[in-house]
């Protein structure tokens, strides 16, 4: 028996020096010669077991088990032990590799469409979605479109009263995006809808005038266009473009290229209607001028008034920009300051 | 047109206070732009009389008074104006007044003389911008009324901002007439009964220009007496209106101006030779206006005259020389009706623009002209005096407006305005404004009075009557029509994207004016092409019209510089202007530049400035958008560096340029680094590719890469055109991948690398067809740029 019992020590010996070498293995070659050492062919629990030779008959199995045990303990201990270094290996790694996420990124910056094209792309996003087109005219343009053909003839008040850049007698800057209609209006009959951004001039600088600026002019021909539908299609886009319900109102004006003439209020967007600073303490502020397109254009571009009825309007972006976003100073629009438009990113 | 609220309602006055007669009268379409209290808050102040006048002991121009303010003492006030006297009537703060800005009056010593008030100048009271000493009041004013009900300064200044179909309304009686109607409320007729002429004197009138002047009055007035002050009634209405007081004659003619709408004129009768002739100018006429300009009479202006030459610019102005003086004796009055068509522009074209020209060329109810008359002859027989004589008149039937008649048809309203209004709506409303109508089988035959000149044509009285009926009342509904198809098409690409491409890529939308700086645009211009230019530009600096983004941008750029951006990246869409007015040529564009460095500030790379091809990048990003064969060509610009500048070219068509700066140009542009620009057609770049499938191959891909050595002169561009020609299956795509110069190649010689993707559509390649190809590249690029293989 002593000889048995002596034989399991030796085993237990070999044993206790594995746990503690795989133990104290560092890396993934130490460890590997650690698996050899104790389970490769020439390796010290093989050895063992070659040695088993003068054992016994009754002793073997049991031998034999204790040996198996010893290699599974083993082996299992250099699975375990391999895994907790890889482990440690890529926690190591990932420390190492740790970045200030709160650091910015790599060349972020990104621009910003000028306040007036954000504007126009709202509205011209708008009246594309109800069914209308986007034209586009000429900036210098003839007295013939700009005025004649809109029912102003030369003589007509409302010549002086626009303030124009000549060129000469007849070549002019674009008062107003209205000739844009005659245009659209002598190439095609209706039914027709569209609108008309751009570029107008006026020879006017001062705090509240720029000699440039932007206007949306507006043609629905059709029918059967009524004066009601214009209140309608106006009074759905003014509540779209502020995206809030709001007061709507339209008083009687002169355009001389339209005939029954309004203009359109909205309720101050500032105040709410209480009145402020903005709509001189009225509660209301002039939006745009619009109305039935007059007979005497439809005559210019041969259109026949009996059979066909249609509305125009006519509304200026920087205002409309300068309610939406709060602006007071329509002079910052064509000054291109960078801290301006960064606003409007 | 701006009037007194009290006047309105002296001949109308409808049961609603101010705010809501001024809503009634916006929403009628006469918007009212400012209501003002007619004098500054005060109380305390009355009607005084100065009854003793001695000097100040202390004081060289103080002086002691005793004034009557009704009371049984008078008042010790001291004052120092010059024009204080003994007997004037004056308005008198008492102690305890309050003048406007809160001045208080208390008792005071002034160089130690007590003074219990204050004698007041029209300034002091807000009645006058500026004042001349105490104001004089009228002999009859009654001592101790407290001053604010003698001048009834209660009230307000009622603005209206008319449009310029409305003239009916530039008088007081065509604004009451008006809110009679928006208020149904009666309103007074205006009082004109015939003056009977108390002498036979006249002055002959010949009307020649009859079609300019259909209808012409005068009237002699004799022995008046000029000296006489305007009743302080009259001047309060003038200046509540916003007129000065310039001697009777005058406020008289301007007062029925204001309240009838019909201006008139009033001659020295002493200076006229012999009649009057209204005719148009002949040959070459000058003429010294009342506001002492000489003017020379242009073609084609309406002149009353005499036999020595034009006394006034018809319905504009009148001359200096027959103007009434304060010696004028003997009056010719005149009240007439000139068509619009002679007056407007008239006044413009010689710079001018008065209250008489503003109604006339707008228009002036042609039958007004015979009341007026008669107004004004009671009114300046009241204030001045004399004997008028009988009434001239010069008409011509046929040249006058005639009545107009409009056929107006039920259905027609209801198309225009959206809604049916019933028979006797119609009726009342069109009746109430004056007109006169007869049912017809469809509808009415309206017939308009004289002042509703602006009323021709059916639509106008649909206008009217939505007025009435009250835009607000009227629905909102959505327009029944045709379905239109959207014109948004593949093949134009939408502006949007190119623009977001731009703002992503960190670029600022910048919007320039269209009209540059001609030196600006010099420097900057391709080639030296004469810009369009403004006839009456608002400045120098904006009187050219761009042939080019750039003026603008770099303008933009140099601004932003300025406050201390150091890097900036801006673009912009709009058009450019070339070629002569017979040909204008309006091309849309949309260019930018770059300036500073490659990145914003930042912490990982190091600092960079941006050059060519950061913004040769750009460019490239946009014009893939549309896609197209797109070639980048050394070519040579004024304002670029001859070294990097490219002109662009899409398709074969030269679409834009790309550049540095010009270096020279950076000085005298005031821009302080380099500038990268670049500007492109924007048609050109919309214009897009419509994508086009082709099967894609199972097989494996090779890749093959060459270095090749050329000459240093050879371009990637060269090469690339060289690759081009190859006709092969196989080669799908190549790309240069390194530019390399130094140890182990030749000097005056550099190497490329170029890699080559090949691949085939139905089979895996084979090495000898790839070695063949291989073999055609190299030895076409040996023969066409000399490029060796570089092993």
């Amino acid at each position: 028996m002593a000889e048995l019992s002596s034989q399991l020590q030796a085993l237990e010996e070999i044993t206790a020096t594995a746990r503690q070498a795989v133990a104290e293995a560092q890396d993934n070659r130490a460890l590997d010669n650690v698996r050899v050492e104790y389970l490769g062919k020439k390796g010290k629990i093989t050895a063992y077991l070659k040695q088993l030779g003068n054992v016994s008959v009754e002793d073997r199995p049991l031998i034999g088990k204790s040996v198996n045990l010893a290699k599974q303990e083993v082996t299992g201990l250099v699975e375990q032990r391999g895994r907790a270094l890889a482990e440690a290996a890529m926690e190591a790694a990932l420390k190492a590799e740790t970045v200030d996420v709160t650091l910015p990124g790599r060349n972020s910056e990104v621009g910003s469409l000028h306040p007036v094209t954000r504007t126009l792309q709202r509205i011209e996003r708008y009246f594309r979605n109800i069914g209308f087109n986007v034209a586009e005219g000429p900036e210098i343009e003839d007295s013939h479109h700009n005025f004649t053909a809109l029912n102003i003839p030369e003589t007509h008040p409302a010549r002086a009263m626009h303030d124009t850049f000549y060129f000469d007698a007849d070549k002019l800057l674009r008062t107003h995006t209205s000739p844009v209609q005659i245009r659209v209006m002598e190439e095609s009959q209706p039914p027709l809808r569209l609108i008309a951004p751009g570029r107008v001039y006026r020879c006017d600088s001062d705090l509240t005038h720029t000699p440039m600026f932007h206007q949306v002019e507006g043609l629905m021909v059709d029918e059967n266009i009524s004066f009601t539908d214009l209140k309608g299609v106006l009074s759905d886009f003014l509540q779209a473009f502020f995206e809030k319900p709001l007061k709507v109102r339209f008083r009687p004006s002169y355009f001389p290229f339209t005939e029954p003439s309004a203009e359109a209020d909205i309720e101050c967007v500032i105040c709410g209607g209480e009145g402020c600073r903005v709509c001189s303490h009225t509660g209301w502020i002039e939006i745009l001028g619009c109305g039935m397109v007059h007979p005497n254009v439809f005559e210019h571009v041969n259109i026949d008034s009996e059979k066909y009825l249609g509305f125009a309007f006519g509304l200026g972006v920087e205002r409309m920009a300068m309610l939406r976003y709060g602006v007071n100073d329509l002079r910052l629009f064509f000054d291109n300051d960078l801290r301006f438009l960064s606003h409007f990113k | 047109m701006k009037f007194s609220e009290k006047w309105l309602r002296e001949w109308v006055n409808p049961n609603m206070d101010t705010a809501a007669l001024v809503e009634k009268l916006t929403n009628a379409g006469l918007e009212v732009d400012a209501v003002e209290p007619v004098a500054g808050e005060f109380s305390g102040v009355l009607v005084g009389q100065v009854k003793s006048v001695e000097p100040h002991p202390d004081a060289d121009k103080l002086r002691l008074t005793k004034v009557d303010v009704g009371d049984a003492e008078l008042l010790e006030i001291v004052c120092g104006a010059s024009n204080v006297r003994e007997g004037l009537k004056v308005p008198v703060a008492v102690v305890g007044a309050v003048l406007p800005g809160d001045f208080k009056i208390k008792k005071a010593k002034l160089r130690g003389v007590p003074s219990f008030g204050m004698l007041c100048s029209s300034k002091e009271l807000g009645l006058a911008e500026s004042a001349n000493g105490l104001m004089e009041l009228a002999e009859d004013a009654p001592v101790g009324q407290d001053f604010r009900a003698y001048l009834g300064l209660d009230d307000v200044a009622i603005d209206i901002d008319l449009t310029p179909n409305r003239s009916d309304c530039l008088g007081v009686a065509g604004v009451a007439r008006e809110v009679g109607v928006l208020t149904s409320t009666d309103v007074c007729q205006v009082q004109c009964d015939e003056i009977k002429a108390t002498t036979d004197k006249t002055v002959p009138v010949n009307v020649s220009a009859s079609a300019a002047c259909p209808r012409y009055l005068g009237r002699v007035i004799e022995n008046i007496n000029p000296q006489v002050e305007t009743p302080v009634w009259m001047q309060e209405k003038l200046r509540r209106s916003g007129l000065r007081s310039l001697g009777p004659v005058v406020d008289v003619t301007n007062y029925v101006m204001l309240e009838l709408g019909q201006p008139m004129h009033a001659f020295d009768r002493d200076k006229l030779n012999r009649g009057i002739s209204v005719r148009l100018s002949q040959g070459s006429e000058k003429l010294t206006l009342l506001d002492g300009q000489e003017i020379e009479i242009q073609p084609d202006t309406l002149l009353i005259a005499d036999d020595n030459g034009p006394l006034a610019l018809a319905g504009i102005m009148g001359g200096e020389h027959s103007g009434v003086t304060e010696t004028t004796k003997h009056l010719f009055l005149e009240a007439a009706f000139f068509s619009p068509e002679a007056i407007a522009g008239k006044a413009r074209a010689y710079g001018l623009h008065t209250d008489s020209s503003h109604r006339f060329e707008r228009g002036v109810d042609p039958e007004l002209a015979q009341q007026a008359m008669q107004r004004a002859t009671a009114l300046l027989l009241d204030i001045v005096g004399g004997e008028p004589g009988p009434v001239t008149e010069v008409v011509s039937e046929n040249d006058l407006p005639q009545t107009v008649s409009i056929h107006l048809r039920e259905n027609r309203i209801r198309r225009v305005l959206g809604i049916s209004l019933e028979a006797s709506e119609v009726t009342e409303q069109l009746s109430r404004l004056g007109l006169t109508l007869s049912r017809v089988d469809d509808g009415w035959q309206v017939t308009v009075p004289s002042f509703r000149f602006d009323l021709a044509i059916e639509v106008d009285l649909i206008e009217e009557l939505g007025r009435l009926y009250g835009y607000d009342r009227l629905p909102e509904t959505r327009p029944q029509g045709t379905v239109l198809t959207s014109n948004i098409t593949e093949r134009l690409t939408q502006l949007e994207r190119l623009q977001h491409l731009l703002v992503d890529r960190g670029y600022y939308e910048a919007v320039t004016y269209s009209f540059v700086e001609p030196k600006l645009q010099s420097l900057l211009a391709e080639d030296e092409v004469a810009p369009i230019k403004l006839a009456n530009p608002i400045s120098a600096d904006l009187s050219v019209m761009r042939t080019s983004l750039w003026p603008g941008l770099v303008q933009a750029l140099v601004y932003n510089a300025n406050r201390q951006h150091e890097r900036v990246r801006l673009f912009e869409v709009g058009r450019v202007f070339k070629g002569d007015l017979d040909n204008i040529e309006q091309e849309r564009r949309i260019g930018g530049l770059i300036y500073g460095d490659r990145y914003s500030e930042q912490w990982s790379e190091k600092a960079r400035d941006a050059d060519f091809f950061d913004a040769k990048a750009d460019v490239e990003a946009l014009l893939a958008i549309s896609g197209g064969e797109i070639r980048f060509q050394a070519e040579t610009h004024a304002a670029l560096h001859p070294g990097q500048t490219a002109r662009i070219y899409k398709n074969g068509e030269a679409i834009g340029w790309l550049g540095a700066l010009h270096p020279k140009l950076q000085k005298p542009l005031d821009v302080n680094g380099r500038v990268y620009l670049f500007e492109l057609s924007l048609s050109a770049v919309l214009l897009a590719q419509i994508p086009e499938f082709t099967a894609l191959s199972k097989y494996p891909a090779i890749r093959r890469d060459l270095a090749l050595v050329v000459a240093e002169s050879v371009t990637a561009g060269q090469i690339e055109d060289c690759l081009s020609t190859i006709d092969s299956d196989i080669l799908k795509a190549f790309q240069l991948f390194d530019v390399y110069t130094g140890d182990g190649v030749e000097l005056g010689s550099k190497s490329l690398a170029v890699a080559f993707h090949l691949q085939h559509g139905e089979r895996t390649l084979k090495d000898d067809e790839v070695d063949a190809l291989i073999k055609t590249v190299t030895d076409k690029l040996e023969q066409s740029v000399g490029a060796t293989i570089r092993s």
